[in-house]
């Protein structure tokens, strides 16, 4: 791997390499073959670029070059006060901006020392889980194109479209929502909230069973994603990856229940857990997770508690000197915020532990011996997000 | 001149009355006929398919999309030709070429009535599967003459996927042709065990015994046939590069397979010839297991009423298409905006009407219900063909080989072998 890392320093690397290797080797041997796939492919999920060293369809090792997406978020935040730092994340996991913020806002709370009151909290959870649901749709929507399914993408998209509305109609916006603040919500909740996402959940429980119906028993879809890209327990905790790739591989391990935050620990769920870990069941775990997703949000509708929706916060933000570190369990794994405060209005250092990013370090292994086929449906069910891996 | 109207008295194809000018104009119709149904499929593809995803499809370009496909080849048309500077120039320029003409040549033992094709050969269907065999020499020319890994990759994929699947498609052609020259009724008494039983390859003959053994070959041997019918419709489908084994132009994994490279009118001929070769295959099923031009029940519901009754259906047909039109149009909003999409649509219904009318005429019905009954069989299978896209996710290669080699080419010789066993007996 060590040729394909040094060529990285070359504009044209591929092209590089390939005239590399062929001075002491004779022409035409056909042996090893590179290939570049992506920042523009269609199933890279974005710019992630892999380099491919193939055996006729089979890898032998893959690379990983990420950074076209990078917009220096975290440098950004140096220069920003805590406020206005806010909508920045949003833009991170923009499938997920709402976790984004949610992590994000907890964790200047923690640093100010303040909390959000419990109407928030509630408010919180239900956009949250609601989130999580659209981004377990995206996910399942992209993945199963990947793999050539074309038509759950629809039937997805047409789901999360009614999730996307409650969103505009709570603040405003649909992707990057900025729907919290430091210290609670900006937004009292509509008219009609509970109502519209009652019956949103009512919609959608039998919509993720229509889903299963196309792949869950489909013997083309079974035979894609069984034993494909195996992640055992203890690679999963050496390579620090979370989320549901961790649960499928049979760690039950979810910041909800091991450290709760926000409103969390007032509802009953169940973490989902594989036991293979493979692809297959990532996708299991993953449409068990939209289940419990309604689950909570059903219960956090029922019991919004009266109450202020903001806290009380300072109009200037001069956190005390000190750090924090506050993780959440986003959709694709643990979200971790580490803030370190120099007494002014603006942080000093902000570091991001990305779920995708850290999710992406187990690619290599995944694929190592698989086909071509096999690392596309790998990037899909690894569930990255390009704009949380590069930030 | 005299050969010219000689040849409508004469019950034979005319390749075979050596009417040559017939010849010709036959080729002229089935080539424009092919066309037109590839522009259809391209329209009715989406539209199927849109509506089992949920969404609309084509709504802008004419009333309800309908001129969407022409607004495409237009724009193909008048897109910049792009030859990649590495490529191999005259192997880059042929291989669409070979692609479209094979996939056109298939149709000249077509029978698309029992004197509805250019030619009937005694070895037609062994042509036909050598024909449409030869396409993937033109796509392994697009592969390799582009001079990039993903169309390599594809065309790679391409040849082994072909190779491997004509075996088995082989194997089920061979238990059909067999049939022809086999008596027995099975196990079931389907069929005539009278009639005769002669051995042929000739694609009209094959129809022709279809008729004499009052049975088609699907249900004969039930169910040997259906059996090698069904290796046979999997296999067309690989066969055809379609979802879910469209591996050699996977878009997820390869971007577009053996055509990345092709822009404008080169990527068309690639379109067009895919689509005629689906609708060539599905013409092979439909000879060989479907009973080709046959009517439903030809010796069950005999008599003239029956055969009137029948001959109306393409006319009716076209009467209920016609009628889906005006209702559309008479739905569509009131809006000054939809005055000339409604005009336009008006128009196509009755055009299709008219159609309709013209097919009443009793000369022209009878001659058009052969072709009708053979392509209302072909459009089943396109449909498939759609459906499968909609529903199935994409096989992996090795999966793909392993169903091939170890599943449909042993049942192929399994059937094969029974169906001889069981005509024997």
């Amino acid at each position: 791997m060590a040729d394909i890392l040094k060529s990285e320093q070359s504009p044209s690397s591929v092209e590089h390499i390939e005239a590399e290797k062929g001075v002491d080797q004779p022409f035409l041997d056909a042996t090893e073959l590179i290939l570049n796939m992506g920042p523009q492919h269609p199933s890279t999920h974005g710019v992630l670029r892999v380099i491919l060293k193939l055996d006729g369809e089979k890898v032998l090792n893959t690379e990983c070059v990420i950074g076209y997406l990078h917009r220096g978020v975290e440098k950004i935040a140096e220069h920003r006060t805590y406020a206005m730092f806010n909508p920045y994340v949003d833009r991170m996991d923009y499938v997920a901006a709402v976790s984004n913020g949610l992590g994000y806002c907890e964790a200047v709370e923690k640093l100010l020392n303040v909390e959000a009151p419990p109407r928030a909290q509630w408010v919180r959870t239900i956009l949250t889980e609601l989130n999580r649901i659209a981004s377990h749709q995206l996910w399942l929507g992209t993945h199963a194109l990947d793999i050539g399914a074309i038509t759950p993408l629809f039937y997805t998209f047409r789901d999360r479209e009614e999730i996307l509305k409650i969103f505009e109609k709570y603040c405003g916006a649909r992707l990057t929502t900025h729907a919290f603040r430091i210290g609670g919500c900006l937004y009292e909740t509509y008219d009609g909230f509970e109502q519209d996402v009652k019956k949103f959940c009512d919609f959608v429980t039998p919509k993720v069973d229509e889903y299963e119906t196309l792949l869950t028993t489909n013997r083309i879809w079974l035979e894609r994603t069984k034993g494909v890209g195996v992640l055992k327990a203890e690679d999963c905790i050496d390579l620090g990856v979370t989320g549901p790739v961790l649960r499928a591989s049979g760690v039950k391990w979810d910041l909800r229940k091991a450290q709760p935050y926000a409103a969390y620990k007032n509802f009953e769920f169940d973490i989902p857990t594989g036991q293979n870990g493979d692809t297959y069941d990532r996708y299991l775990v993953r449409v068990a997770e939209m289940r419990q997703a309604l689950r909570i949000i059903r219960q956090a509708v029922d019991s919004i508690p009266e109450g202020p929706i903001m806290g009380k916060v300072p109009k200037v933000m001069k956190p005390p000197v000190g750090e924090i570190y506050h993780s959440i369990e986003a959709p694709k794994g643990e979200l971790g915020y580490f803030i370190v405060s120099d007494g002014s209005t603006q942080p000093y250092r902000v570091r991001v532990r990305p779920p995708s990013f850290v999710n992406l370090q187990a690619l290599s292994k995944m694929v190592e011996g698989a086909l071509v086929a096999d690392v596309v449906a790998v990037i899909g069910t690894l569930d990255i997000v390009l704009g949380e891996v590069d930030r | 001149m005299a050969d010219f109207s000689n040849y409508l008295n004469s019950n034979l194809t005319p390749g075979q009355a050596g009417a040559h000018l017939w010849v010709v104009i036959y080729i002229l119709i089935i080539f424009a006929a092919v066309s037109l149904a590839v522009i259809a499929m391209n329209w009715l593809e989406r539209k199927i398919l849109a509506h089992m995803q949920v969404r609309l499809g084509p709504m802008r370009v004419g009333p309800h999309g309908l001129l969407q496909p022409i607004a495409d080849a237009l724009k193909l048309l008048i897109k910049e030709d792009i030859i990649p500077e590495n490529a191999d120039k005259l192997v880059f320029w042929m291989a669409p070429l070979v692609v479209v003409i094979t996939a056109f040549t298939t149709y000249i033992v077509i029978p698309f009535g029992p004197t509805h094709a250019v030619t009937d050969m005694n070895i037609g269907i062994l042509f036909m599967l050598g024909v449409a065999s030869l396409g993937t020499l033109g796509i392994i020319m697009a592969g390799w003459a582009s001079n990039s890994h993903y169309p390599l990759l594809g065309s790679l994929r391409s040849s082994a996927q072909m190779v491997s699947y004509e075996v088995a498609m082989g194997m089920a052609a061979v238990s059909a042709i067999l049939m022809t020259s086999l008596r027995g009724t099975g196990v079931y008494g389907i069929g005539s065990p009278t009639a005769d039983a002669i051995g042929t390859l000739s694609m009209i003959e094959i129809v022709r015994a279809q008729m004499n053994q009052h049975v088609w070959f699907v249900f004969k041997f039930f169910p040997l046939g259906l059996a090698a019918f069904g290796i046979f419709a999997i296999a067309m489908v690989a066969e055809t590069n379609r979802a879910p084994f469209d591996l050699p132009e996977a878009e997820s994994e390869l971007t577009a397979g053996f055509h990345t490279e092709y822009s404008g009118f080169r990527w068309s001929l690639f379109f067009l010839a895919e689509y005629a070769a689906m609708i060539a295959v599905s013409s092979i099923a439909v000879t060989l297991w479907l009973g080709g031009w046959l009517r439903p029940f030809p010796h069950w519901l005999s008599g003239d009423a029956w055969d009137t009754a029948f001959s109306i259906f393409p006319a009716f047909t076209f009467f209920v298409l016609a009628g889906m039109a005006l209702r559309t149009t008479v739905r569509m909003p009131k809006h000054p905006y939809f005055k000339i999409q409604k005009a336009g649509l008006g128009v196509f219904g009755l055009l299709l009407g008219g159609i309709g009318l013209v097919l009443l005429v009793p000369p022209v019905r009878d001659r058009v219900q052969d072709i009708y009954w053979f392509a209302i069989k072909v459009a089943a299978f396109m449909y498939l063909y759609i459906w499968y896209r909609g529903t199935f996710p994409r096989y992996r290669f090795d999966q793909l080989m392993r169903l091939g080699w170890k599943f449909m080419i042993p049942t192929g010789i399994g059937v094969l072998i029974a169906t001889a066993l069981v005509g024997v007996l």
